[in-house]
């Protein structure tokens, strides 16, 4: 067991994405994201890696996409009006198959919105990165742990699968300092014969793209791209369950808003109401099988986000629209109390106070 | 005895420009310079979107497409990445003067030790022929009719002139391919403009001021005419900057 | 003794050869279409032919290897 050190969140990212073997990281200053640029800036210089501040978040996506074709482990940071930015290189970034992580710490939208905490940029994450068809791997921590954790897992599921993870966290995350160990074992990146380094005269030139001008030859980079998708949604999904066993009632909660909902659920449990919880920790590939057999015994689903109920859409689908639905929200940098989630929790056990 | 050959480069590919069409001759010389430096293995080529977008399949170093504009900073990217590879850019003049600019100005200002090969045939050519931010006043494209009325959309950026006051910049210099001899001059300045980064001398601009014969509405023959008749009398040949020499001394 | 050769399937028909050459040794055939449907670059009278490579200097699609 290694010794924990107290970090902010932000900064668990930033080591993390260090001890991976990211030596390139490009970004643009935005509240309340920050700190992980700032720690980049003093860090990379001292172990030969590159920090760059880009001219703006389109700039550092695109030094991103410059890095991954060449193969090497790269990461980008941004809070939500700049990950808006970003979704031009994300979208290219798929269709060019290159592997990146970025991290998006949420701030309260639309627009220039606020800087304070929210999770309304789950649509963004899990469905509409950018244009066209693609996914991103979409990764939810709920502590500073995890913060390093998923970092890591972020890293290496994005060279597994040519893909960009996305580590989706927000302004409590990001800021809050808590204990956290990063001994990590580190799996040796995958054998990148694609990558743009040169040729070496010693093979074909290598061509990173995302244009097919042939429609038919378009189709079938989308369709094999889905078949790795449809790979991914029945092999990494990740999620925590909480006090599931018996739950009649079923909060679906991630992020900031699970330590919440957990507090709320120890309350309610001492009034004896059967609640329980599931995290998400993969927000895509969404824990569909997991709504869907928590179905056969909750009656009710309370989705607590800090958005207007993004996720509780796919709460519905995963459990076919069977339950009764609630959604338990605050936004614009607002966060839900337990005493809010518990009066939630109650209302769904009928008797609402 | 060979006086003139395919250079190894430049792949087999048949390119898919208009007849007359002179990206085609800038193509042939970046490829020649390639070769003359013996850095085929080691170059990385990115390619922008316009006309040249399908430039990755038409050279054979290792070659990667850039979302529009973005070509310098997707090479500062390669370049931070393996210092050692020779990176450039080719680019046409609403990829890196408009849509652009940022990723240009701030490339050069950060003096990235890259080569850029700027096409200016002041016209979108691949979308068919509207205003770019190159086109000469009065001239008549898609989206300008009646001609470029200044008052209404406002002038030409001249690239060389203005990054000649970014500091970061090393080698700036615009050169034609209209001629024989304009070919040869611009073969030198690309040669440079590569020999510059594989000695670390940074950042290198060469503004090649190329033809649209479609999208201008005239022949091959005609459009190199206009080159000379009305292209560099607004945009003059030469070197804009040169850093590289004190450079030597120092 | 110079000689050309013309990888004509690849040829435009854009004259801008056939217009640089000193020696007016070019011509577009305008009696043949190539695979492109163009009429492609042929030489007429080689033995006016310099080397001097100008052809190929300003050939867009670099058909044309010179030898001597």
């Amino acid at each position: 067991m290694a010794d924990k050190v107290l970090m902010k969140g932000n900064e668990a990212i930033a080591e993390a994405a260090i001890i991976a073997g990211c030596r390139h990281y490009f970004g643009y200053p935005i509240t309340p994201q920050t700190e992980i640029a700032a720690y980049m800036a003093k860090r990379m210089p001292k172990i030969g890696g590159c920090f760059l501040q880009a001219e703006s978040e389109i700039a550092a996506i695109n030094m991103v996409y410059g890095v991954a074709s060449t193969g090497l482990r790269v990461m980008t940071s941004s809070s939500s009006p700049g990950i808006s930015l970003k979704g031009e290189g994300l979208s290219y970034l798929a269709g060019a198959d290159l592997p990146s992580l970025v991290v998006n710490v949420q701030r309260g939208g639309p627009g220039l919105g606020g800087i304070q905490p929210s999770q309304s940029d789950y649509f963004q994450a899990t469905k509409a990165g950018g244009h066209g068809d693609f996914r991103m791997l979409v990764l939810a921590p709920a502590s500073v742990q995890e913060m390093a954790d998923l970092t890591i897992k972020g890293f290496e599921l994005a060279d597994k699968y040519r893909m960009t993870s996305m580590i989706l966290a927000d302004g409590t995350m990001g800021q809050m300092m808590e204990p956290v160990a990063l001994d990590y074992d580190v799996k040796p990146m995958p054998e990148k014969p694609w990558a743009t380094t040169g040729t070496k005269m010693e093979r074909e030139h290598n061509i990173v793209n995302s244009l097919f001008l042939q429609p038919d030859a378009l189709e079938k980079s989308n369709l094999e791209r889905y078949e790795r998708y449809k790979y991914i949604e029945e092999n990494e999904v990740m999620y925590e369950e909480y006090m599931m066993d018996d739950a009649e009632i079923c909060v679906a909660a991630f992020g900031i808003a699970s330590r919440v909902a957990k507090n709320a659920i120890v309350e309610a449990r001492k009034q004896g109401i059967k609640v329980g919880m599931i995290r998400p920790i993969t927000l895509w590939p969404f824990p569909t099988k997991v709504f869907e057999k928590a179905a056969e015994k909750a009656h009710t689903f309370i989705s607590v986000e800090l958005s207007m109920g993004q996720m509780l859409e796919d709460v519905k689908l995963a459990t076919k629209c069977k339950g009764e639905y609630i959604l338990c929200s605050r936004v614009g940098g607002m966060i839900p109390s337990p005493e809010e989630v518990l009066a939630a929790i109650e209302k769904a056990n009928g008797g609402a106070k | 005895m060979v006086v003139f050959e395919k250079p190894h480069a430049l792949t087999d590919v048949p390119l898919h420009y208009c007849p007359g069409c002179t990206h085609g001759i800038v193509h042939r010389l970046v490829a020649e310079v390639i070769d003359e430096l013996g850095i085929e293995g080691k170059t990385i080529g990115i390619a922008p979107v316009g006309c040249s977008v399908m430039a990755y399949n038409y050279f054979n170093c290792d070659m990667i497409e850039a979302a529009h504009g973005r070509a310098p900073a997707v090479a500062t990217g390669v370049k931070r990445a393996n210092p050692e590879n020779i990176v450039f850019t080719y680019q046409g003049d609403g990829d890196l003067a408009s849509i652009g600019m940022a990723e240009t100005v701030h490339s050069a200002a950060r003096n990235e030790n890259i080569t850029i090969i700027f096409i200016n045939n002041a016209i979108y050519g691949m979308t068919g022929g509207q205003m770019a931010p190159t086109s000469l006043p009065g001239q008549i494209t898609q989206t300008s009719p009646y001609g470029r009325d200044t008052d209404h959309c406002g002038f030409p950026i001249k690239v060389c002139e203005m990054l000649s006051q970014v500091d970061g910049a090393q080698y700036l210099e615009r050169v034609a391919v209209n001629n024989v001899k304009n070919v040869k001059n611009a073969k030198k300045a690309i040669k440079k403009a590569f020999q510059n980064q594989v000695e670390g001398k940074g950042f290198s601009l060469i503004e090649v001021i190329s033809t649209c014969p479609t999208n201008w509405g005239l022949t091959p023959q005609k459009a190199l005419q206009w080159v000379d008749e009305k292209m560099i009398p607004y945009y003059p040949l030469g070197v804009y900057k040169d850093n590289t020499a004190e450079k030597e001394a120092e | 003794m110079a000689k050309l050769t013309f990888k004509t399937d690849k040829c435009k028909g854009c004259g801008l050869c056939v217009d640089v050459c000193p020696k007016k040794v070019l011509t577009l055939a305008t009696d043949k279409i190539n695979a492109k449907g163009h009429h492609p670059v042929q030489a007429v009278n080689m033995d006016d032919c310099i080397a001097c490579a100008f052809c190929a200097t300003m050939c867009p699609d670099c058909i044309i290897t010179v030898e001597r």
